[in-house]
């Protein structure tokens, strides 16, 4: 049956079974790769993409109820990969591994878009939904600061410390 | 064999050759790696043993094939980082590209240990060293002047009495016929010149990773690929007696399924039921519907449960084995103002990388291609050939950036799963794990229990040491991952010391978690350490310098160095500051491993019904003389750090009838990022060749974590997770 709606600005339809994850319909029909598979259960994140401007775990979401809907992928964020968070992400030097920073990316601007100024209360509510393996959470709350202009309160704990 | 006639010594050996349009590529063979003896190098005019390349193209750009797989060590651009420096160019004229898997081209494709620093330090600065080397000499011929009057600088030489200058494009072609210098012998930068090693230098990936370009073995695709899952049977090593197959191969998109029958080494290819489907989607959907009957085997017996109580039943009994004795221990106990008696115990632990396991693999002529994430491609390289009666020649492997490792990605049982499919079906196949299968089928950090007894004098000072390890194993002999150094420290800093052990057999398949061996050790040792000091009385942190002043025979590490960093900790921690509110402590502790000495201070508040917080963490390491990339250097510490708190707090692999319990992370707990407390880290240099970074800061975070429980609410954590203890206090 076919299923209609837009990735990244374009319209999309495929034909797939209808209780096919968004995640495997990006990955393995459209080819948009960026968008990973870690848990299959909405636990990790890191298949985070945008479903009408909220986040939300591809890998559990079947493409059925994305119908007419408006997805964005990390490929769609910005036309050059120069998002504030991106820049952000690349100046902090934040992946690790990396596999898990496209839907961190993800979950961040969202949360910018809701939020321009969080706070790392704010922050860390937000991100709540998305592990890191390798433990990079510290960069990442420092780059959404810097992509948002304020500070981490950690950072100005150790500033004051010395 | 010809001897080679330029740049060669038996060990090392430099190959130039001009590239069309009048480049320059140096291949370079060094044995560095530690892992292939080699007795000849070989024949210059083969490419045979050649492990470091480097191109620089006429228009002066610089691209290093960087050769160890990348799996978030940061090595991808740390290797790449020692050649650019003594090369003597501008890091932005760099490229690096990773390099296949090719035992013929290179050595020592490896990422674990870590390694890569110290066997790669020096070799690669002075492939770097030797290739400007050539560039100066072809400058020197072409003005008719002497190399020594000749300097570089950012990819450009210089004749200052001349001023002159050519930069390195356009040199690289003359210089390919320029002698190439014996590596041992030419000469290096003194550190106080060097302008990209000790500089942050970030990732070379950054940005295809933060735009989602495809660059993980999960992402590769072939033309007409198919999808592959491949059931195993949930006991470790069970055997597949019947499937319902015929009525997969009707599900939809099912190509083939059919029965793969597998042998008896739990690290190579066991017994399980492959599905070959259009789309993963649809081998997943077809294998909701499979029902296999399983032949369980005698495994299926084995609990975490029934291996606590085999611990229970070895501490009661004579040790099977003494691995160290030093002094008398027994009179030394009898003899002590105090003795302390604790069980200690930790669990399996899976590795859980975030990319699953996964491998693309296609059959056809005779030839395998495989594409895969893997830590070991040549182990990989030789389990699919041996398993698979197949010559090492038809086999290629390709890397990719590895979405974590942590050492599961020693292990190569996905890729030989991909190949046995891909032969049966000479198409293209990828097989992608689901997270289950990853958490289920881990070669798992091996629990282990320890009955620890310590005596202290009326002084307070340490002098006996006993411990009774009952780890796994077989005929004397330790399972993967689940032995102890005799070195082991305290092993040469107590004058009476006894270290035994008892195996319980089983049938669990274990390997290396990150920091192997330490990660469960440093737990139980610096617990124990402070409870000695408790009993004596002592500031802990100063009865661990006090324990580090008395060096005995045949110590494991240099109490120089640990000092040191307790020393450093102390001060930066504030550990000597009074006045923490009630329900607010710091816990200290050390550990040296993979030649690296880290000590750390954890600060936790806990609330009086038991709420845990971690404020803060401090770390100080001592890897040797020089921080090669400081940024990334102080975020890999940082990550081991968080790693071990996060094992600590609620991580554990339960074994019941024979198969792993958890299966995902609702039940196998990571650390999230509102539990991650900052981190501190600080490096002291000491006049050592400088070392990894891959383990040695995670294994102190997890005592100090547990000691700093202690000092917040009195309660010792003796076993781990520490979600199991209730800390409530007051």
């Amino acid at each position: 049956m076919p299923i209609r709606f837009r990735v990244n600005g374009r319209e999309t339809t495929v034909d797939v079974q209808p209780n096919t994850p968004l995640l495997w319909v990006l990955r393995d029909v459209l080819d948009l790769k960026g968008t990973k598979f870690g848990c299959g259960i909405a636990q990790c994140g890191a298949c985070t993409v945008h479903l009408n401007g909220s986040p939300a775990r591809s890998c559990a979401t079947p493409v059925a109820s994305v119908e007419d809907g408006e997805v964005l992928t990390i490929e769609g964020l910005s036309p050059d990969g120069t998002h504030p968070l991106q820049e952000a992400w690349k100046e902090l030097d934040v992946p690790q591994c990396g596999y898990c920073q496209a839907g961190q990316i993800m979950s961040a601007a969202a949360l910018l878009q809701e939020n321009p100024r969080p706070t790392d209360a704010d922050i860390d509510a937000a991100m709540a939904g998305n592990l890191c393996r390798c433990g990079t959470y510290l960069r990442i709350r420092r780059a959404i600061h810097q992509a948002s202009g304020t500070t981490a309160a950690d950072v100005e704990d150790v500033e004051e410390a010395r | 064999m010809t001897p080679p006639t330029s740049g060669m010594t038996r060990r090392h050996f430099l190959r130039v050759s001009a590239i069309t349009g009048g480049g320059l590529l140096i291949a370079a063979h060094l044995d560095t790696s530690g892992l292939v003896a080699l007795s000849d190098p070989g024949p210059l005019g083969s490419t045979a043993e050649l492990n470091v390349f480097i191109r620089i193209g006429p228009d002066g750009s610089v691209t290093i094939q960087a050769k160890n797989p990348e799996i978030g060590q940061g090595v991808k651009t740390m290797l790449p980082m020692l050649i650019a420096e003594e090369l003597d160019v501008n890091w932005e004229q760099v490229t690096v590209e990773q390099a296949s898997f090719d035992p013929a081209a290179f050595q020592g494709q490896f990422a674990g240990g870590s390694n890569a620093t110290p066997q790669n330090w020096l070799p690669m600065r002075q492939v770097g060293a030797a290739g400007r080397a050539m560039l100066v000499a072809a400058a020197a011929r072409s003005w008719g002047v002497s190399a020594e009057t000749c300097r570089t600088e950012a990819g450009v030489v210089h004749h200052d009495p001349s001023d002159r200058a050519l930069p390195y494009g356009d040199l690289a072609g003359q210089a390919a016929s320029m002698p190439a210098p014996e590596l041992d012998e030419v000469p290096l930068k003194d550190p106080a010149d060097f302008r990209i090693i000790g500089t942050t230098v970030k990732g070379v990936d950054n940005h295809a990773i933060v735009t989602g370009l495809p660059q993980y073995g999960i992402d590769f695709t072939l033309p007409g690929m198919l999808y592959a899952h491949f059931q195993k049977c949930p006991v470790f090593g069970g055997r597949v007696v019947d499937a319902n197959l015929d009525e997969i191969r009707a599900m939809p998109g099912v190509r083939y399924a059919f029965v793969v029958e597998g042998g008896e080494a739990l690290n190579g290819l066991l017994d399980g039921v492959a599905i070959v489907a259009e789309s993963w989607w649809q081998a997943r959907t077809a294998r909701n519907a499979l029902q296999v009957t399983w032949d369980e085997g005698d495994t299926a017996s084995q609990s975490s449960d029934g291996f606590r109580e085999a611990s229970r039943e070895l501490f009661g009994q004579p040790a099977e084995r003494e691995l160290r004795g030093d002094g008398d221990v027994e009179g030394a106990l009898a003899s002590a103002a105090a003795v302390v008696e604790a069980d200690y115990e930790y669990p399996f632990l899976a590795h859980a990388p975030l990319e699953p396991q996964n491998c693309t693999a296609h059959f056809r002529n005779g030839h395998l291609e495989i594409w895969a994430p893997t830590q070991t491609p040549q182990n990989g390289a030789n389990l699919v050939a041996s398993t698979l009666e197949l010559d090492p020649d038809d086999i290629t492997i390709h890397l990719f950036r590895v979405g974590g490792g942590f050492g599961r990605r020693l292990s190569n049982d996905y890729m030989v799963e991909a190949a046995r499919i891909a032969v049966e079906i000479e198409e293209p196949v990828k097989l992608l794990w689901t997270r289950e299968d990853d958490m289920r089928h881990d070669f798992y950090r091996p629990a282990g229990f320890h009955r620890m007894r310590g005596g202290v004098d009326s002084e307070g000072r340490l002098t006996s040491w006993h411990n009774h390890f009952v780890s796994f194993g077989s005929d004397g002999r330790f399972a993967s991952s689940a032995g102890v150094s005799p070195n082991e420290f305290p092993a040469g800093f107590v004058p009476n010391f006894r270290l035994e052990s008892s195996l319980i057999p089983f049938g669990i398949p274990t390997g290396a978690l990150r920091a192997p061996g330490s990660n469960g050790l440093a737990f139980v040792y610096q617990c124990f350490v402070d409870e000695l000091a408790e009993t004596a009385g002592a500031d802990p942190l100063q009865f661990r310098l006090d324990m580090l002043a008395h060096e005995g025979e045949d110590p494991g590490q240099d109490p120089v160095r640990a000092r040191r960093v307790l020393e450093r900790v102390a001060e930066v921690s504030g550990w000597h500051d009074q006045g923490l509110p009630a329900g607010t402590g710091k816990g200290v502790a050390f550990h040296f491993s993979h030649r690296g000495y880290f000590a750390e201070v954890v600060q936790v508040t806990v609330s009086r019904a038991g709420d845990l917080r971690i404020d803060r963490v401090w770390a100080v390491g001592d890897v040797g003389s020089q921080i090669i990339n400081p940024g990334f250097a102080e975020h890999q510490s940082q990550g081991g750090v968080l790693e071990g708190l996060s094992q600590a707090l609620a991580q554990e692999i339960t074994i019941q009838e024979g198969r792993a319990v958890q299966g995902n992370f609702h039940n196998f707990p990571l650390l999230r990022i509102q539990e991650a407390p900052p981190v501190e880290v600080h490096f002291v240099t000491t006049d050592h060749p400088p070392t990894g970074l891959g383990e040695p800061p995670l294994p102190p975070a997890i005592p100090a974590l547990c000691n700093a429980i202690h000092a917040a609410t009195g309660h010792r954590i003796r076993s781990l997770p520490i979600s199991k203890h209730d800390l409530s206090w007051g």
